[in-house]
């Protein structure tokens, strides 16, 4: 028996099935088709649609029916082609008539694996739930017994070390005249070590980011060292960086990072004999919070002419790196020997450090990096973090939340008494809900003594659509609406680079602010409250055992 | 806030005066204890000054205890002192205060000091261990040519309750500190001045980075590196871990718990090593506003103040006798003709020094290092 599917569409999905359903009037429409045309994902398309209409025009009720054909503004039930409710239609449309609405009835987890390819996207975990971060209050105010500093005129140092920093006992010290002085006979290393802003911005490569956000960042990034005189780095993510940055006199604010791939080392490790100034760091990433144990992935809609130049690959592939380094078979040596290579080549002046996925067992790696004299800090992702692009099941379902991942691993320096010798760092959810600042310090207080952001920089500086309620998302496809993750000129030239760097800048001036803001009540200005673990609390009492800090209600 | 009352001396003087200066500050705490620490100790303890003084409370089980423990050591009781308790209404008696100077074992006469001065630490920490749960033994310092003496209660009704007007209890060097209990429990353990191997501290103030900073300390491997009831504690065993276990000259201890800018540094003639120290001793940074007064074991005196300067602090005198106190109206009462216009307030880069017989006041400023 045929069956009767075809009479009453019952293989296809209605919008109710899908996340975003697109609420367009009628009566405002003009028609003018802007919104279709800038659809990135051609989600609605005009249609035509016969109407009947009834019309009583005397004194007594006499409907006629009239037809007439009308265009419309249709929204499809293809899941290849749903709404992502970027919302990029409502920017456009000149008449308010349009706009997509969340369905929190959606089924689209339950389709979205046609072909039998399993639902990809970028973004960061769908999981719009305040992190424990986000739990967490400053409570140890200095009011009478020890007064308050003022935020607005004392003078405040929030600043951070990035390197491997010796413990007293063994600084090359000599007494000369009553005086110490370095002994620079002693033949004892000094690990490199930068003084830098404790908010770092996270390894985003050029590739996954679209070429004018990346200019963008790295002028923001810039001007504030510069101008505003606040240390502030950027790691540049796989996937290398221009020639003319490697040369510049600028690379001292920026962190080459090295993973699997080695995309982009060709190029880097040629500039080598023109650079002029050291990175501020290396970092080797062997882990990526938002998709654990997967390797970087950009997709071959983003390999254009300037990636494939930068990372020296064909242009139009699948860049997939590796889920780990092909030449590392264990922590104690390969990792060991990585880090030894990579500080070598900028002959021991440049901390170099990896960077792992928060998990259970990165206590394991702490022990191991506190070992190797030569591991200039740790670098922690937990699972709230972002990415270009991933498995929607490795996003939503793997990985460890930073914030008792970065306090084991802090607790466990100070039994060794090494808590200010390897310096950690936090990422994964920083300003998830936009509390970027007590994020922050709360971090400094289980331990971290630096934060890496990425999301928040990407929402603050070009308005990111992207959320928790898988909002846009399509940062694999190229098709970013904002020109943030895109290859695509038509798309990236939206973004004005000089927009971008203008907001990073405000984002760190007001950041600055909110930091002094929280430090000035609680006493500190001199140093940074790494571990001051007195000064937070929560209501959740799980919470405060586990991360052992205070319980209040 | 407390009141802070320290005197150097090249002659021999009675606690008194430090007690009298405390009650001229009195506004400035309430009377939840006092903590006097002698040294450089005249009268009955002139001849004895070779032998380690164990100072402390006991109960009657134990001072048992004690006898026993420090007779299995083999320890000798060269001389006890105790002082001639007057009820005093409000102050409770405890069993026995006591100040006892103890010949070494013999198997550590001919040992350095530095084995003596770890078997003095090791066994006043197992003291301490064997009385903490009951109070049983409670002891303060246990170190040659130095007296510690501590109660909860006024000064004044502490120094008659003690006694002290009619002891011959004297000495070159006397720290008093008038505790005004803030957020922490009155335990005879937080009250200041603390002790360690020959260094002294009492402190004005309140320490906001006191957690990273206990737990630095206690992470240094070190036994004395215990206690902290007090969040002022750790300013003693900060100028100990700096002066003593990693050998630094007196004046970095400013650099460690107030570290210069780095810009300030490159001006330093030492600036390499200053700003070596600043990193590696990172977390010791106190953050606070105190002002705090020390002494080491030679007898140099000093006085420190956050760089917020947040606490109030003078060091004035004449030749032969200085006071270092939180208040001017405190030096008014024992050294009332010095030239007050000679007083030195330390602002934020300044340590005040005093080297032992109080012959001059000398200031150093941490910007020329």
């Amino acid at each position: 028996m045929e069956p009767a599917s075809r009479l009453d569409h019952n293989h296809e999905l209605s919008v109710k099935d899908l996340p975003y359903i697109v609420r367009w009037r009628d009566d405002r429409c003009k028609r003018c088709g802007r919104c279709t045309a800038v659809c990135p994902m051609l989600s609605i398309e005009p249609a035509v649609v016969v109407k009947r209409v009834l019309q009583s025009e005397g004194m007594t009720p006499e409907p006629k029916a009239s037809r007439s054909v009308t265009t419309i503004v249709k929204q499809t039930t293809n899941i290849e082609r749903y709404c992502i409710g970027c919302g990029t239609c409502t920017l456009v449309c000149p008449n308010e008539a349009i706009e997509p609405e969340y369905n929190p009835q959606h089924k689209f987890n339950f389709h979205k694996n046609k072909g039998g390819h399993p639902y990809r996207r970028g973004g960061r975990r769908n999981d719009p739930n305040p992190s424990t971060l986000d739990r967490l209050r400053f409570t140890r105010i200095s009011m009478l017994t020890d007064p308050a500093l003022d935020a607005g005129r004392h003078e405040f140092r929030i600043r951070t070390y990035l390197g491997r920093i010796l413990p007293a006992e063994e600084l090359p010290l000599k007494m000369i005249d009553g005086k110490l002085a370095a002994d620079n006979t002693s033949g004892k290393f000094i690990p490199p070590v930068r003084e830098i802003y404790p908010v770092m911005i996270g390894s985003m490569s050029i590739g996954a980011l679209s070429p004018t956000m990346w200019e963008g960042l790295a002028m923001g990034i810039t001007y504030l060292n510069e101008v505003e005189g606040m240390p502030v780095v950027m790691c540049s993510g796989e996937g290398g960086m221009p020639q003319r940055l490697l040369k510049s006199r600028f690379i001292k604010y920026f962190i080459p990072q090295i993973a699997s791939g080695y995309f982009g080392w060709d190029e880097i490790v040629r500039t080598l004999p023109h650079m002029i100034e050291d990175p501020c760091a290396i970092e080797i990433k062997y882990g990526q919070g938002a998709k654990p144990g997967d390797g970087g992935l950009l997709m071959a809609h983003k390999v254009l002419k300037l990636i494939s130049e930068i990372r020296g690959v064909p242009m139009g592939v699948d860049l997939p790196s590796p889920p780990t380094h092909q030449t590392q078979y264990s922590i104690e040596e390969s990792v060991a020997k990585m880090i030894q290579s990579m500080s070598m080549a900028w002959g021991f002046r440049v901390p170099v450090y990896p960077k792992i996925s928060g998990t259970r067992t990165a206590k394991a790696v702490l022990n191991n990096l506190v070992r190797n004299p030569y591991a200039a800090a740790l670098s922690i992702d937990g699972e709230d973090g972002g990415t270009g692009a991933a498995y929607n099941v490795s996003m939503d379902t793997m990985g460890h939340p930073i914030a008792s991942n970065i306090r084991e691993c802090y607790l466990d320096l100070v039994k060794q008494g090494k808590q200010n010798e390897l310096p950690l760092i936090a990422a994964g959810g920083i300003g998830k809900k936009g509390n970027l600042a007590a994020n922050a310090a709360a971090l400094f207080m289980l331990g971290a003594s630096a934060v890496s952001i990425g999301k928040y920089i990407m929402q603050a500086a070009a308005a990111c659509h992207g959320d928790e309620m898988n909002r846009c998302n399509v940062c694999n496809l190229g098709k970013c609406p904002r020109g943030i993750t895109t290859q695509d000129p038509k798309l990236y030239r939206r973004l004005d680079p000089d927009v971008v760097a203008e907001r990073v800048v405000e984002v760190y001036k007001s950041l600055d602010i909110e930091l002094k803001k929280i430090f000035a009540p609680m006493g500190r200005s001199t140093e940074l409250p790494i571990g001051m673990s007195d000064g937070i609390s929560t209501d959740d009492h799980a919470i405060a055992e586990r991360l052992q800090i205070n319980y209040v209600c | 806030m407390c009141r802070l009352a320290a005197i150097t001396s090249k002659d021999y003087f009675s606690p008194i005066e430090n007690i009298t200066a405390l009650e001229t500050m009195k506004e400035g705490h309430d009377g939840s204890g006092m903590g006097l620490i002698l040294k450089g100790l005249g009268g009955e303890f002139e001849e004895l000054r070779d032998y380690p003084i164990l100072s402390g409370i006991c109960s009657k089980n134990g001072m048992h205890t004690l006898d026993d423990y420090l007779n299995k050591l083999g320890f000798k009781l060269k001389y006890a002192w105790t002082p001639r308790i007057k009820p005093v209404k409000g102050i409770s008696h405890r069993d026995y205060y006591f100040a006892r100077a103890y010949d070494y074992p013999d198997v550590y006469k001919d040992r350095s000091m530095e084995e003596k001065e770890d078997l003095l630490l090791n066994t006043r920490l197992t003291l301490r261990k064997f009385g903490e749960s009951d109070e049983s033994i409670i002891v303060f310092s246990f170190y040659p040519d130095v007296l510690t003496l501590k109660e909860v209660g006024d000064p004044l009704e502490l120094c008659e309750f003690f006694g002290l007007e009619k002891s011959t209890l004297k000495a070159k060097i006397i720290f008093a500190q008038g505790r005004q209990n803030t957020n922490y429990a009155i335990n005879l353990y937080a009250c200041h001045p603390f002790f360690i191997q020959g260094f002294g501290a009492m402190v004005n103030g309140e320490n906001t980075a006191f957690v990273p900073i206990r737990e630095f300390l206690m992470s240094r491997n070190f036994p004395g590196y215990i206690g902290y009831n007090s969040d002022s504690e750790v300013f003693c065993h900060i100028l100990h871990y700096t002066c003593k276990r990693l050998g630094y000259p007196l004046t970095y201890y400013k650099d460690v718990i107030t570290p210069l800018k780095q810009k300030e540094i490159d001006a330093r003639p030492d600036s390499e090593a200053a700003r070596l120290m600043k990193i590696s001793l990172r977390p010791l940074c106190v953050d606070g506003p105190n002002c705090v007064i020390a002494f080491t074991p030679d007898g140099t005196c000093i006085m420190v103040q956050d760089a917020k300067k947040l606490r109030p602090g003078v060091v004035g005198g004449i030749k032969g006798k200085y006071g270092f106190m939180s208040e001017e109206c405190g030096l008014d009462s024992i050294i009332p003709e010095r030239d007050k216009a000679q007083d030195v307030f330390p602002m934020k880069y300044d340590m005040v020094i005093v080297k032992p017989d109080a012959q001059e006041v000398m200031v150093w400023n941490q910007l020329h290092g």
